[in-house]
């Protein structure tokens, strides 16, 4: 019970003040003394990630939400500083604070590290914000905060199209965050008229309710499902995505998309379902469509790239398909599936990422035509990106597979034509990312190519801890499942006692030690 | 009337009872008027240093009454009600005085080294600004008018005060002539709101207009469209907004922040007096002409924004975007009396401090640059990183970012619009989001201007930057961070008794 007493350790508010902190003093540190920004910043990482590990060590495996801290803000508009985890954001929390350090390590900026560092510090702070919050209010207040520093990030230490991909990337996020803003008052004051009591935003409490009607909630649903699948992204919405991952800088790319993605799928379980059970069953088949389209038009569009960062983007696009498709098959291998994608591509790709931004380091090109042979000049790099290439495909035994194969039987069970099509996205990934592989790494090694340097003892030693999660996740999930599974089943039960005309469909449960069975035979 | 007549008749005339402490910070600040003219006119060209230190020094003092009085709580109601000071007209002097106060220290070297007229610079800031304070506590369509034009006519100096640009003289006459003109329109929207309500104080307008109801009076109509003309030219509010560009571009900068934020504060509390205290009476006709000006307001001034290359136009046009967000809660004015009262002061007062803050900075830069171009602020991040940053925050709270403090004013915008749960709300509450990210778009290319671009000819000394602005920004940084994470102050401050119509 050490996790759940009250007086305990405030760990989540250190979560997010910490690198906050750490943001203010190297605002506060003289520019001359720029050698002390990157252990500053690095050790504030680690250490927010080092609170995030002993959080996941002390997180029971129970469905209420722990380490909670509720403290009030805006009292009179019943706002207040309402922080808390269960099984869904407890991995993604951690995740950001596995994914700073390793992007801080991987990458060093060209020019201004000052500010480079801040940036990256505040965006921690407000990325583990968004995933503990439990007021709707709290929740933008954060998801609006992560915004700014990635703009600075892309515009100012990003490629080529630098401005116009960070300029883009804002304006489409804003777009979907001011409606969402009149989603979350409606929200609000729907729920105080509905109950008769004080107005809140508490996400607990609206959702126990559950007195807004059912139109009101199809148009809240609505307005927050544009935002979220903005952020996630949803095809057609998804056009800022390709753009701000390939400008960005390599730390940038890897926090997009290890991290910033999620923001979305988080926010489609915690409000789509969570919030609004029936309206998310009512609006499902539209969701599922387009995580359909996602998962097979960002599949073919990866296909066609020449640019190998732009590849890794469209896949992301497919990826993020597969949470959306695991979350509103609306059961719980579906939605646990979902979680799993989102960690497993926040590695994977993290990792992919980083590797690009080693090759492109060394040959300053990422044209996949430019490149080939590169496995006999950097035989090490091969190695590691063959595995982060195969983990990304779906390769059972690594990462990859637990989470896609979950959402495909979800989706089966939940969704089932859905599902179907959505199979031929795993084809499609191991046909673009297989091809990009050949291209670039097999063939003849030809001038620069064949004098690339490979990987050093250090960009190892980054990958290192992404190269090992993957392995071990793709062999052994089950301390996940264990974890998150109790939250999930009690979210799905939540949906179906909430929701009208959902109880047709039939559900089993699957236990993690089944799953990892299952998982077990697939490999 | 005859009743007033014979009061005057000799013998029966009885002085009112004056509350000399509901009215100190007035008379402060008209002896500060006083104490400038003299200082003027005695001393000549030796008083022209001490001017900006005299000005302030009044408008502080000013301040102190209205805490006094505010510890005293209660509402002053003086001249059988035409003059009130209640809480929410105390938060309205601060709001003004403290902006005025902001105001000098931006002028304070502008104004000196500009070689300008400097003693009547301050003078006739002075009095615009007790033109303002009188408006806060006007109840009355006499007292209304006659603060307006108290804080209008040395509006329309101030703006022509670069007598040597012939831009400036277009600023100054531009506005002269709408404002004459909205003025006459307001009158003779005035003088029919007499004849039908019988009275000037609004109380009794507004119970007289009750009384007539909603049956086809067009003349009811009439009046009030006519009001609410005059006052929507006054805040720029699309389509009486062709002023304001110009007067703002072709203005010395500290006299467009002020017109921006003091004067059009003025507008909003005049239509704040005459919507709450009498025409709510008659939500069918002010509604739909709230929606139309709001929604015209911020959609016609964010895309006219867009297109800017000049900072202060930028700031012009958005303005105008903003007053849009600030008469949109107008529109529930008939369902929400308190909180959408509340809403537009909380905006106003935020608004205040982030805009003065973005003005201060331009000030600044301008110093350096001489120019109001968006491309001068190229590379500023490079060479001077604190005004890079402050800027960057007033922009992020124009858009309304958290923590920041116009995220909360749009908050309560959206939240008394959703609340009121009608037709019109619900439509004001999403044009306003999507104009939210419109807006983004023209607040984000000065920023990036500032940290992406390269500073134009590759001049990157430092501006000397005085303490006066300096002070200014940090004023309003702070003003901006604290309304923004701790946005409980302000509603503490703002959350007025309701309404008593027939008091």
């Amino acid at each position: 019970m050490l996790a759940a007493t009250s007086s305990q350790f405030p760990v989540i508010p250190a979560m997010i003040l910490l690198p906050f902190a750490g943001a203010a003093l190297i605002g506060l540190l003289p520019r001359s003394r720029g050698d002390l920004f990157r252990p500053v910043a690095l050790l504030t990482a680690v250490a927010t990630g080092v609170l995030s590990v002993w959080m996941l060590v002390g997180f029971e495996d129970v469905a209420r939400f722990q380490f909670q801290v509720n403290q009030p803000w805006i009292s009179d508009l019943g706002i207040s500083l309402h922080l808390g985890v269960n099984g869904i954001s407890l991995f993604l929390i951690v995740l950001t604070g596995l994914m700073f350090p390793v992007a801080i390590l991987g990458s060093t900026p060209s020019h201004d590290p000052k500010p480079y560092y801040a940036w990256l510090l505040v965006l921690m702070g407000a990325s583990v914000g968004v995933f503990a919050a439990m007021d709707l209010v709290v929740f933008f207040v954060f998801f609006e905060l992560v915004l700014v520093p990635m703009y600075f990030l892309i515009g100012l230490w990003g490629h080529g199209r630098r401005v116009y991909a960070a300029t883009k990337f804002f304006l489409y996020t804003m777009a979907g965050s001011a409606l969402m803003l009149v989603g979350i008052v409606a929200t609000g004051i729907l729920h105080q008229r509905g109950t008769g009591g004080p107005l809140t935003f508490d996400m607990v409490a609206i959702a126990r309710d559950q007195v807004i009607s059912r139109p009101a909630t199809l148009w809240i649903f609505g307005a927050f499902a544009v935002a979220l699948a903005i952020k996630v992204p949803l095809v057609p919405l998804h056009t800022w995505l390709p753009d701000a991952h390939t400008e960005a800088p390599t730390a940038g790319s890897v926090i997009l998309a290890a991290i910033m993605l999620k923001l979305g799928t988080y926010g489609l379980i915690r409000f789509g379902l969570y919030l609004f059970p029936d309206a998310a069953v009512t609006l499902r088949p539209v969701l599922l469509t387009l995580a359909v389209l996602g998962i097979t038009y960002g599949a073919v569009v990866a296909t066609m790239q020449k640019d190998l960062k732009r590849l890794v983007a469209y896949s992301s696009v497919a990826h993020m398909g597969f949470c959306v498709l695991g979350i509103f098959s609306l059961t719980v291998q579906g939605i646990e599936g979902s979680v799993l994608v989102m960690v497993n591509h926040g590695i994977t790709t993290g990792a992919l990422f980083l590797l690009v931004g080693y090759i492109y380091e060394r040959r300053h090109t990422r044209l996949i035509s430019d490149l080939s042979g590169l496995q006999k000049s950097a035989p090490i790099m091969a190695a590691c990106f063959t595995l982060v290439m195969l983990a990304s495909v779906g390769l059972p035994g690594l990462n990859g597979f637990p989470g896609e194969f979950l959402s495909l039987l979800g989706a089966f069970e939940g969704a089932r034509w859905w599902g179907v099509v959505a199979v031929t996205g795993v084809i499609l990934a191991a046909l673009y990312l297989l091809w990009a592989y050949q291209r670039t790494f097999h063939g003849p090694a030809t001038g620069e190519n064949a004098r690339m340097k490979d990987l050093r003892p250090g960009e190892l030693m980054v990958l290192a801890p992404l190269l090992v999660l993957i392995v071990f996740l793709g062999l052994y999930p089950a301390p996940m499942l264990e974890r998150m599974e109790p939250s999930v089943k009690a979210l799905v039960a939540h949906v179906d006692r909430n929701s009208d005309g959902f109880t047709a469909v039939e559900r089993r449960y699957v236990g993690p030690a089944e799953a990892a069975e299952r998982e077990g035979e697939g490999g | 009337m005859t009743a007033l007549l014979a009061q005057l008749a000799p013998g029966n005339f009885r002085a009112p009872t004056l509350d000399f402490h509901a009215l100190a910070p007035e008379i402060v600040l008209l002896v500060t008027l006083v104490v400038l003219v003299l200082l003027d006119s005695i001393k000549l060209e030796r008083a022209r240093a001490s001017m900006p230190a005299v000005t302030n020094i009044g408008l502080l003092a000013a301040l102190i009454p209205l805490v006094t009085l505010a510890a005293d709580g209660g509402t002053r109601v003086m001249f059988g009600g035409s003059y009130v000071v209640d809480p929410m007209s105390l938060v309205l002097k601060a709001l003004f005085i403290v902006s005025a106060y902001v105001v000098v220290l931006l002028s304070t070297n502008y104004v000196a080294e500009g070689d300008y007229w400097e003693s009547e610079y301050y003078v006739l800031l002075v009095s615009s600004v007790l033109g303002m304070v009188v408006m806060a506590s006007s109840r009355d369509l006499i007292g209304i008018f006659v603060a307006l034009e108290l804080l209008s006519i040395p509006a329309y100096m101030l703006a022509a005060w670069r007598k040597g640009d012939v831009r400036s003289n277009e600023a100054g006459l531009k506005y002269y002539l709408m404002g004459v003109f909205a003025s006459a329109i307001l009158l003779y929207g005035m003088s029919l709101v007499f004849g039908v309500g019988g009275s000037t104080r609004l109380v009794d307008i507004g119970l007289r207009l009750e009384e007539i109801g909603t049956e086809g009076v067009p003349v009811v109509t009439l009046a009030l469209v006519f009001v609410l003309i005059g006052f929507a030219f006054k805040v720029s509010a699309v389509p009486f907004h062709v002023w304001a560009p110009d007067t703002y571009e072709g203005a010395p900068t500290p006299v467009t922040a002020f017109l921006a934020v003091a004067s059009k504060a003025a507008g909003f509390v005049a239509l704040i007096q005459i919507v709450y205290f009498c025409f709510i009476v008659r939500p069918d006709i002010i509604q739909p002409i709230f929606f139309v000006l709001a929604v015209l307001s911020m959609t016609v001034g964010n895309l006219i924004a867009l297109r800017q290359t000049n900072v202060v136009r930028m700031l012009a046009y958005s303005g105008i975007a903003q007053a849009g967000f600030m008469l949109a809660p107008f529109v529930v004015a008939g369902e929400l009396p308190v909180q959408s009262r509340q809403a537009v002061v909380i905006y106003l007062v935020i608004y205040a401090a982030m805009n003065l803050g973005a003005f201060a900075v331009v000030i600044a830069i301008a110093r350096k640059t001489g120019s109001g171009e968006i491309e001068s602020f190229g590379g500023l991040f490079q060479y001077m990183p604190g005004m890079a940053v402050a800027l960057t925050l007033f922009l992020a709270s124009l858009i309304g970012i958290p923590p920041l403090g116009g995220w909360y004013a749009k908050f309560s915008v959206f939240k008394v619009l959703v609340e009121a749960q009608t037709g019109l709300g619900w439509a004001t509450a999403i044009v306003m989001a999507v104009n939210t990210a419109i807006a983004a778009y023209y607040y984000l290319r000065v920023a990036r201007a500032m940290w992406f671009d390269d500073a134009p000819d590759g001049d990157t000394t430092p501006v000397k930057v005085p303490a006066g602005l300096t002070a200014a920004v940090t004023l309003a940084l702070v003003a901006t961070l604290v309304f923004g994470v701790l946005p409980g102050l302000l509603s503490d401050l703002t959350s007025f008794q309701p309404l008593a119509l027939g008091g």
